[in-house]
Parts: C-alpha cells; sequence; structure tokens
C-alpha cells in the first residue's frame, strides 16, 4: 500500500469515528443536548477544551518555528500555557457564578449598555477572523501534502471541508467529539516523538529526552544540536539573541490573549460548579501541557535530524548531501514529495552537484564560502510550518506514523477552525443582528444570516490565507494579541473592580482594540494585503515592539483608558455593584441559565 | 447566608492568594525563563542551563501547580467562610 491510501485511510478513518460518535451520542441523548456540558466531569471537559484549543498553530507550526529559532521562540510554550493561569484566577469562577452562556452577553450585562454587547462582539469578530487566517494557512500545509498537491490547491480544498464541517455543526457542540479529537490529536504528536526520542537518546519520554545525552556522541543532545547549527553560521539554539523586552512583551500578549479568547471562556461557563470551574482549568492546562512539553524536544529532535541529513558526512567538512542522494536515496524521499507542495525547495547554484546548507548572511561563512567555491545556502525554501508534518519521514519512520500525523494535523486546525465560524456565525446572527439591528427576525433568518456570515468569514479568511501574514502560529499570535488588547481587559475590570462603568468599558475597549489593530495593520500590511505595510517585524514603529507583542501594550492602553472614562463619567449603579459582589461569591450559582 | 464583613474577609484572602500566585506566575516565566536567565546560566542542565529549562518546561509545570494549588486552597476557602455551593 502507498502512502497516499494510507494517509486516506487515517484520515478518513478518524472523521468516521468523530461522525460515528457525535451520531451515538447525541441520537443517545436527546434531552440532554441543552444541557451539554453541564453534566459533564471537569476532567472531561479539561480534555475537550485542550482539543478546542489546540489548533494547527500548536500542532503544525509551534514545533517549527521552536526548531529554526531556538530558545527565543520559547514565548510560545510558555505564553499558551500561562494563560491558563490568568483564566482559572482571574476569570473562570467568576464567568461561570455569572451564569449566562456568552463573554459579550456578560458583558452587556455587567455595563448595563447595548452598545458594551455589541463592541466586545465586534472584538470578538476582529480576534476570531484573524484565528482562523492562521488555521487556513496550516489547512493549507496539511491538505497540500497529503492529497499531493500545490499549496494553494490545499488551502481551497481545506476551505470547503471546513466549510461543511462547520455547517455539519453539531459535532462541535458534542463534548465527546472532541474528547475523540483529543485522544487522536495526542496520539499524533507523541508516537512519532517517541521513535525520534528513542533513535536520538534512548530515552522513551521525549520531554525528558530534550536533556539527555545523543547516543553517537555521549555529549547532551543539546550541547551537540548548538554545536552542529553553529558550525553552520547560524545562531545557537539554547542561547539568548532575541530582543529581551519584546520577548517579554509577547510572551505577556499571549498569556492576556488567552485568557480573552471567547472560545476558550465559553467552556468555564457551563461546568456543574464553580468550584468545578477551578478544577476545569487545570485539568484542561495538563491536557494542553502533554503536547507542549514534546513540542521543544520535537523541535530540537529536527532540526538536528535536518541538519545531518544536509551533511551527511560528519558536518560542513564532510561534504554536503549530493543531488544523486536527495534523488534515489530512499530516506531522502521527503524532500521530493515536500518539493511538490511549493513549500521546500533547493537549487544547485554553484553547479558542483551538492546541496550546502548553511548561513550565508554570516560573515565568517561568506568566507569559508568564498574558498569553498559555494554560491549561497542551496536549501532555498523551507517552510516553518512543514516541519511536525514532514518529522516523521524525515526520522524515516513507518508510514502508519505518517498517516497518523496526517489525521492528527487535521483534526487540530479543522476542530479549531470549525469552532471559530460557529463562534462567528453566532456573534453575527445572535448577538449582532437579532440583539440589536432586528430583534423581530424569524429563526429562519437568523438561521440563514448564520450561514451567511460563516460562508463570508471563510472567504475572507481563505483569501488572505493564500498570502498569510506570517507562518500558522504567528497569524496565531496576532489574533491573540488583539484578544489580549479588547475582551480580557473587560473581563477582569467587570470582576475586580466597581468602579468601571459601561462608558469606560466601551471606551477602553474601542482604545485597546483600534491601537493594536492599526499597529499590527501598519507592520502586516491593512487588512493584511500585502504590500500596503508602511514598516516590518524587523524594523517597527515603537524600539523593538514587533505587531505580534503589541497585544500587551494595548491591554495597558484598554485599562488606562477605562480607568480615566470611568473616572470623568457618571458611576455605576448599586443593582450592577451588587451584581459584581454577588459574582465574586460561589453561593447561590445554580445552573447557568439560557437568555 | 453570610453577613459582609465575613465577605470582605473572603474577598482580601482570595486576592491575597491571587496576588501570591501571581508572583510565582511572573517569577518562573518572565523572572527565571527570560530575564533572570543569565544569574541561573551557572546550574546547568542537560547541556544547557536552567533559565532554558525554566522556558521550556519548568515554567509550564509550576502553573499546573498554581492553578492546582489555587483551586485546592480556595474550595476550602469557600467552606470557611460559608459561601460555597451548597
Amino acid at each position: 500500500m502507498d502512502q497516499f491510501t494510507i494517509n486516506l485511510l487515517f484520515v478518513g478513518g478518524s472523521f468516521a469515528l468523530y461522525i460515528g460518535i457525535a451520531i451515538w451520542a447525541r441520537a443517545g441523548s436527546t434531552s440532554e443536548f441543552y444541557a451539554a456540558g453541564r453534566g459533564v466531569h471537569p476532567v472531561t471537559n479539561g480534555m475537550a477544551t485542550a482539543a478546542d484549543w489546540m489548533s494547527a498553530a500548536s500542532f503544525i507550526s509551534m514545533a517549527g518555528l521552536i526548531a529554526f529559532t531556538g530558545y527565543d521562540n520559547s514565548s510560545f510554550l510558555m505564553g499558551w500555557t500561562g494563560g491558563y493561569v490568568l483564566l482559572a484566577l482571574l476569570l473562570a469562577p467568576y464567568l461561570r457564578k455569572f451564569g449566562k452562556f456568552t463573554v459579550s452577553e456578560f458583558i452587556g450585562d455587567r455595563f448595563y449598555s447595548q452598545t458594551a454587547r455589541i463592541v466586545a462582539v465586534i472584538c470578538l469578530i476582529v480576534a476570531s477572523t484573524t484565528y482562523v487566517i492562521g488555521q487556513m494557512t496550516g489547512v493549507g500545509v496539511a491538505f497540500g501534502r497529503f492529497l499531493e498537491v500545490s499549496n494553494t490547491a490545499g488551502l481551497l480544498i481545506g476551505a470547503c471541508v471546513v466549510f461543511a464541517y462547520a455547517v455539519f455543526g453539531g459535532m462541535k457542540g458534542v463534548t465527546y467529539t472532541q474528547v475523540a479529537q483529543y485522544v487522536v490529536l495526542i496520539t499524533a504528536y507523541t508516537i512519532p516523538a517517541i521513535f525520534i526520542s528513542l533513535q536520538l537518546t534512548g530515552n522513551p519520554i521525549p520531554a525528558l529526552g530534550l536533556f539527555g545525552d545523543d547516543v553517537n556522541s555521549g555529549v547532551p543532545l543539546l550541547a551537540k544540536l548548538d554545536q552542529v547549527v553553529t558550525e553552520l553560521g547560524f545562531n545557537s539554539y539554547t542561547a539568548h539573541h532575541a530582543d529581551t523586552f519584546n520577548m517579554v512583551l509577547f510572551t505577556l500578549s499571549l498569556m492576556i490573549g488567552t485568557a480573552g479568547l471567547p472560545h476558550v471562556i465559553m467552556r468555564f461557563f457551563t461546568v456543574p460548579k464553580v468550584s468545578d470551574a477551578r478544577w476545569s482549568a487545570g485539568w484542561a492546562l495538563v491536557f494542553i501541557a502533554m503536547l507542549y512539553l514534546t513540542a521543544p524536544a520535537v523541535g530540537a529532535m529536527a532540526r538536528l535530524n535536518i541538519t545531518e541529513m544536509m551533511w551527511p558526512n560528519g558536518g560542513i567538512n564532510g561534504g554536503a548531501v549530493t543531488l544523486e542522494q536527495i534523488q534515489d536515496d530512499k530516506r531522502y524521499d521527503w524532500m521530493d514529495t515536500w518539493q511538490k507542495t511549493g513549500l521546500l525547495n533547493w537549487e544547485d547554484k554553484n553547479g558542483d552537484g551538492k546541496i550546502q546548507y548553511y548561513n550565508d548572511k554570516n560573515a565568517d561563512m561568506q568566507t569559508m564560502a568564498e574558498e569553498k567555491g559555494w554560491k549561497g545556502n542551496e536549501l532555498t525554501k523551507f517552510n516553518r510550518d512543514i516541519l511536525v508534518l514532514a518529522n516523521p519521514e524525515i526520522a524515516n519512520l513507518p508510514s502508519w506514523v505518517i498517516g497518523l500525523v496526517a489525521a492528527g494535523g487535521l483534526a487540530a486546525a479543522l476542530s479549531t477552525a470549525a469552532g471559530l465560524l460557529l463562534a462567528i456565525s453566532s456573534a453575527v446572527s445572535h448577538d449582532l443582528i437579532k440583539g440589536a439591528i432586528n430583534p423581530a427576525i424569524s429563526e429562519r433568518g437568523e438561521l440563514l444570516s448564520a450561514r451567511i456570515a460563516m460562508a463570508v468569514a471563510i472567504a475572507v479568511a481563505t483569501y488572505l490565507g493564500l498570502n498569510p501574514p506570517g507562518f500558522a502560529a504567528q497569524t496565531v499570535a496576532l489574533a491573540f494579541g488583539l484578544a489580549a488588547a479588547s475582551i480580557f481587559p473587560a473581563l477582569m475590570m467587570g470582576i475586580f473592580s466597581t468602579r468601571i462603568n459601561n462608558t469606560g468599558a466601551v471606551a477602553g475597549m474601542l482604545a485597546g482594540l483600534v491601537v493594536t489593530l492599526v499597529y499590527i495593520f501598519l507592520h502586516k500590511g491593512w487588512f493584511f494585503i500585502p504590500g500596503t505595510n508602511s514598516f516590518t517585524d524587523a524594523d517597527p514603529l515603537l524600539g523593538t515592539v514587533k505587531s505580534t507583542s503589541f497585544g500587551a501594550i494595548g491591554a495597558m492602553v484598554n485599562f488606562a483608558v477605562a480607568y480615566v472614562v470611568a473616572g470623568m463619567t457618571k458611576e455605576t449603579p448599586q443593582a450592577i455593584k451588587d451584581l459584581v459582589h454577588s459574582v465574586r461569591i460561589p453561593r447561590g450559582a445554580g445552573a447557568a441559565q439560557d437568555h | 447566608m453570610s453577613d459582609n464583613s465575613s465577605n470582605n474577609a473572603y474577598w482580601s484572602a482570595n486576592m491575597r492568594l491571587i496576588v501570591v500566585s501571581l508572583v510565582i506566575w511572573a517569577l518562573v516565566s518572565f523572572g527565571f525563563g527570560i530575564l533572570l536567565r543569565p544569574m541561573l546560566s551557572g546550574i546547568s542542565v542537560g547541556g544547557t542551563d536552567l533559565g532554558f529549562w525554566f522556558a521550556q518546561q519548568g515554567s509550564i509545570l509550576v502553573f499546573l501547580a498554581i492553578i492546582f494549588f489555587y483551586a485546592f486552597r480556595m474550595n476550602k476557602l469557600d467552606r470557611e467562610h460559608g459561601v460555597d455551593e451548597e
């Protein structure tokens, strides 16, 4: 059986599993359908939250970004987990006590203002749409490879599948489907990592293998990696090269953004009790940590494998891989298959029949290249987003492992993309159209507008996904910045301060959203259209602050504006102050209510 | 329903717990993982230093400990102040 058939079997099989569970769970408990989540144990809810949360960015993209940058990209690891501390301590138990179902409802009620609710909906739509662009990038990479077509064709096919998946919809609401998706996703991520960790370090636990010794040389794996990459003129893997201020801001933006993303927060509205909301956040992080503790090992080990593969005869002095090897040696088959996607490429610039991979921007390397007659780095393209998917092929693992990774990557991308599309469509149809523009809309009209909103969102995301503002995880990071600057401060102030009134909250959210959006557009192009940007992240507008890191500053602006404006306008009414006090104590929570 | 003074005591105990937890949260990530990494460079861990470990794995493990500790303490605090759910 060839690899293509095996991939189809794994991807098809996993989809059949999700659909099967969705049908079984729905048919078995029609009466419980509306209470979905309320009877769910915190451990199960935690697992479902983890599946919801870990997207193409975590699964497909993150390890690749860590692999090619090393320590400096630790921000992704700390940022996307540290947010759960904020969620558990500052938001989850109180929002559960409040007992409604959506973030914008909380903001609308707490700030006793329809305007606040609509502004929250707009913030939600902007952040979620940006998030979907990142998912589409990942979907394009995955489909491109597994259907063996170009990245663009893969993206278009992926868009159709995501749309169908989201319209089918109900799948998303059933917790057990998400549990299945989590199991597929974590198995697919861990199994190749275990194989590779055993090959390189002899340790079956990748997270420990990362700090273990390389079996061939006996030196620590990370020391070996530092040595082979610096030999080629690249930055050492473990050292700190990035600007410290920007790294701190970026990490903080990801943390705050995690606690501000509506599709994650929503999960804590429906646990049975306030105390369960606290445990639930912990369990979610347990399941997320299983992937996040493995990811740095995947990154480091893949980087070592790739580097040794390009210099198979003992480093830079031993001679580079030859074109015949790439063509004939089975171990190099992955290069051919990935070249078809257009995301990997090489070129024998000096015509010596070999592919030299090194950092041609490094002065010492340029001198060496001169002596040896090299004409620049010949591994001309290596898209970061292909690393995790190509990893099992690079390590020469059995074909069923490759099929499994395909299924896992698609599970991660599709579940999150579909969930976000549902969030966008319900925000448009329920909160915006029914809640504000046309309250008399019929149920059918509401459903139709939801579908249209979903189609528009996916069309926009697909179009922008063709020329994404960055790799999947970077685009997703922008979405986190937007959530950090708009939603999180409003929720936190709503709980921890009685002073913030309707005007303050609205002004704060708008200020945070607008400055962050403008800062991002100035660097990534207006509405992410390439070429319309005035600055680049290599040379940002404000000192060293990249557009991906601006969310934390946007959040500060939000807090500051809200306090100043609230101080100048009418005090919060007593009834709202009582509401805030009641949200702070768990007693009397009762069941979550629909509106 | 408990009286207002007890609620205030409950809320300030909660705030103290949150502040302590967030100080630890910031210390292991922004501190040990980034800003204080040079100070930890003497402690070597598997071919690199302790700061690298905190940035890539240690902070995540501490985050987990913080959340579970907070949930445990708060659920106890709820009962002590009589504001837990029946």
